[in-house]
């Protein structure tokens, strides 16, 4: 979809901007441009929209080369995102999101809907923001509106320029998070420039690392972290992450393997009985098949033992679970969170295979911090 | 000597008319200054070498004091409203010109740049971003202008382009506090109102986006 060839940029006949840059970019891929300042990643972006010019090289959207188009035009089908978020003062959050539709004469009706939808997208009301202004947004808030004004006239391909950057970091990750949800839903191409290894980590389907002006190495996320290219790589991404702690591992990996359970029609005496004898409190409830159909606890048997004769009479049928798969920390961060004593996990036929506690949180925490040895 | 009453009863109409010519010829000079020194200032942001040339010469006709320009002026055009609004109109540009230029200059970077990213041509940059966002600094380089050059337009007198310098002068040479003073007070009240109904004005026409910073 975008293709850099031997894309080079030096200012003044001599300091190297970008040196011989070259990449493919999928359709609907998410690349993260990331490296020291003044490694060469903005110019690289900028290089795309046109607001600076090559040296020599040349870049292709869609098969066409971006040199015969006219820049403006081309930049109304190119959505762009800065570090400094500028919406712009004197108009209102509708009259931001909505420039360039207006730029490209879209219909006004088709205007007011596209806005309208958008402010959805995000979860703002519409009528509530549509008609404020930007002084009267927090930090996050205007971002959000931000990246509408980039999404505005559907382009499928989006520049950001260290959109997070300037926003403290809880509503950075939490910007972070709508992003990626915002990009599965709408299959955008994204040249994402960034130089916070956690960002680019989270966000990327390939990490295009960037020093002097060269590319160092460009990988997936996880290929990055296990084979970095050289030292440099290595350094840059931090040693603590490539020791394949919390942030790598999947719910597999942390959970308890077999846990206690019963069928539907177990009695409630029996129900006990097992909990008693396997020393657990809370006992989940699978069908034949071994899907999961709900929980019951210690509690609430012993409170309704004289009403029930099954669990199945008893048990909590909305339990929260994840799916194999799962980052742990989402687990852990979903049972602190929700204040879980268990999550149960389960596979793509809903059939149970584990259970993440409390207890297997704090074993691979401890496994982080002293080694695998300590938790084994 | 007469009284206030008997003052007003004598001179009253002719000081009311005296009123109305300084107040047109104070607005029409500061009028033409802004037609003339705001597309000049935004001009003027787009090319720095023009720039420092032009805001040179207007800093310059700017310490001419203004009752030598008068003098200058006489011979050239003459007497009356023409001579005189040139010079007032002269001396209505720097403030406004130099308004708008930083206006137009100060404007933050990254607007710019987002705006240009996002597809904008030069006049669309313009339009929507750096004329709306220097507009409060324009306004209030022409509302100085329009302050000074009211009260400046009593000198217009002595060119004999009437207006409320006429009593004033008149005073002068009959010792007639009276009378000086029948020029001075509606012309410090006419820049006073000035200020005060630009100011409103300008406050009417900022969206309010720009008005809470």
């Amino acid at each position: 979809m975008l293709t850099f060839e031997h894309v080079s940029k030096v200012y003044d006949g001599n300091r190297i901007a970008v040196a011989d840059f070259n990449l493919e970019v999928e359709a609907g891929e998410f690349i993260v441009l990331i490296g020291p300042s003044g490694c060469g990643k903005t110019t690289t972006l900028k290089m795309v929209n046109r607001l600076i010019e090559p040296t020599s090289g040349a870049i292709y959207l869609n098969g066409k080369d971006i040199r015969e188009q006219n820049p403006v035009a081309l930049r109304r089908h190119i959505g762009y995102v800065i570090q400094q978020i500028a919406l712009f003062p004197n108009m209102t959050i509708a009259q931001n999101v909505d420039v360039v539709p207006r730029l490209l004469g879209w219909p006004a009706e088709r205007r007011r809907q596209r806005v309208r939808e958008l402010l959805e997208l995000v979860g703002m009301d519409p009528d509530e923001y549509a008609d404020r202004y930007p002084s009267e947004l927090s930090g996050g808030q205007q971002q959000r509106i931000g990246v509408l004004r980039a999404l505005a006239a559907e382009p499928p391909l989006i520049l950001m320029d260290e959109p997070f950057g300037a926003l403290d970091p809880i509503t950075r990750e939490n910007l972070q998070e709508e992003l990626k949800a915002l990009q599965a839903k709408l299959h955008k191409t994204i040249l994402f420039v960034t130089h916070d290894m956690d960002e680019a980590l989270k966000l990327a389907d390939r990490i295009v690392v960037m020093k002097d002006g060269h590319i160092v190495q460009v990988a997936a996320p996880e290929e990055l972290l296990r084979h970095p290219a050289n030292e440099f790589v290595a350094s840059f991404i931090g040693k603590e992450r490539l020791a394949p702690g919390l942030e790598l591992r999947t719910v597999e990996q942390v959970m308890i393997g077999e846990p206690v359970t019963v069928r539907p029609h177990t009695g409630v005496a029996e129900g006990v009985a097992t909990m008693r004898r396997k020393k657990v409190d809370t006992l989940l409830v699978t069908d034949e098949a071994g899907r999961l159909l709900g929980s019951v606890s210690i509690e609430e048997l012993n409170r309704n033992y004289q009403r029930a004769h099954q669990v199945q009479d008893l048990m909590a049928r909305d339990v929260p679970v994840v799916f194999e798969g799962t980052p742990a920390r989402e687990a852990f961060d979903l049972i602190t969170r929700e204040r879980l004593e268990y999550l149960p996990v389960i596979d793509k036929e809903g059939r149970l295979k584990g259970l993440v506690t409390r207890t297997s949180m704090v074993n691979a925490l401890a496994s982080v911090v002293w080694g695998d040895e300590a938790s084994a | 000597m007469l009284s206030w009453t008997e003052f007003l009863a004598a001179k009253g109409s002719s000081i009311l008319s005296a009123t109305g010519e300084h107040l047109l010829l104070s607005l029409g000079a500061v009028l033409m200054g802004t037609l003339i020194a705001v597309p000049l200032g935004i001009l003027l942001a787009r090319h720095q070498r023009a720039a420092s040339v032009v805001l040179g010469i207007s800093s310059t006709i700017q310490t001419i004091p203004s009752l030598a320009f008068f003098g200058f002026i006489l011979p050239f055009l003459g007497i009356g409203i023409v001579p005189a609004m040139t010079v007032l109109f002269l001396y209505s540009i720097l403030p406004i010109l130099r308004n708008t230029y930083t206006g137009i200059r100060e404007v933050n970077p990254a607007y710019l740049e987002a705006g240009i990213g996002m597809g904008m041509n030069r006049r669309q940059l313009l339009t929507w971003i750096q004329f709306p966002l220097a507009f409060p600094v324009i306004m209030s380089g022409i509302r100085v202008s329009t302050v000074y050059i009211i009260s400046w337009a009593t000198l217009s007198a002595l060119i004999g382009a009437g207006g409320l310098g006429d009593p004033i002068l008149a005073g002068i040479h009959t010792y007639d506090a009276k009378l000086i003073m029948a020029g001075a007070l509606p012309a410090a009240l006419l820049a006073l109102l000035a200020s005060w109904s630009l100011g409103f004005v300008e406050r009417a026409v900022t969206p309010r986006g720009l008005r809470q910073r």
